[in-house]
């Protein structure tokens, strides 16, 4: 026979650690990550992640390495040093330079793919990127990333609440979300 | 639902997605159910063939109701039920 005392007990044991895995749990949510920096990679990040919050998950996207150059606004300028305008050079400046992973062909494809996606129906990325943030996806830029490529915040794109985060940042997202993939 | 049934329903918001390619339909179902009445029908019009089975499984998970779909001149007409 248990006494009351000692159920009382148990109910208090079982709450605590029911409340426990809950703390836990993964939430409807969704990150990936963007470091490859192709246009086709970035842009089935972007559509996985459209997709996402059509399904009321709330999505990450945490862009870093070659990832970030797609964040880049041609728009806009920022004072560099030396390498670091090296690098701006050199990187694609935005989601409308992006190469692609295959058949690149000296930038002849990027060309070809955009003109069948036009007849196709298929959104620039661009367009996915306004998608995106109308939906509510939250994008985060890799700050070491931005160092060592020279990327400063005043040259990136008008996405609302993008912010400037380390890893610390990143494994706390996915450790809250279902799934957490790389493109 | 069968075709006459479908082709008969009163269709309370009707969104033409047909010429954009994923995610675009999908999308478009999602910003047009808000404008659609809870119990009222929604119509897609979509050209991707894979509209379908996005907006039956997405119903399934947003508590809709899919209603079924017909094959049009070149395109498909999607129904659904807003149920919330």
């Amino acid at each position: 026979m248990t006494t009351e005392a000692e159920r009382d007990e148990l109910i208090r044991q079982l709450t605590a650690r029911v409340e426990a895995l809950e703390a836990q749990a993964p939430g409807d949510a969704l990150t990936l990550g963007v470091i490859n920096g192709s246009l086709d990679h970035t842009m089935a990040a972007l559509i996985v992640a459209i997709g996402a919050a059509v399904y009321d998950m709330q999505v990450d996207i945490f862009f870093t390495f070659w990832g970030t150059a797609a964040l880049r606004d041609p728009k806009k300028t920022a004072k560099k040093g030396f390498m670091d305008k090296m690098f701006g050079v050199m990187l694609p400046r935005g989601a409308a330079k992006l190469p692609l992973s295959h058949l690149q062909m000296l930038g002849m494809g990027p060309v070809v793919i955009k003109q069948v996606m036009e007849k196709h129906g298929a959104k620039p990325l661009e367009e996915l990127m306004k998608d995106a943030a109308e939906m509510g996806v939250r994008v985060h830029v890799c700050t070491m990333s931005m160092d060592l490529m020279g990327i400063k915040k005043e040259e990136l794109i008008d996405f609302p609440g993008i912010d400037y985060i380390g890893v610390g940042t990143f494994v706390d997202m996915f450790s809250h979300a279902k799934q957490c993939w790389f493109f | 639902m069968d075709a006459s049934e479908l082709g008969g329903l009163s269709v309370a918001k009707q969104v033409d997605a047909r010429g954009t390619a994923c995610p675009g339909p999908l999308l478009e179902a999602k910003r047009a159910v808000a404008a659609c009445p809870v119990g009222g029908v929604m119509e897609i019009l979509s050209s991707d063939e894979g509209t379908m089975e996005d907006v039956s499984r997405w119903c399934a998970k947003m508590q809709h109701e899919y209603l079924g779909d017909l094959e049009a001149d070149g395109y498909w007409r999607v129904f659904m039920r807003r149920k919330k």
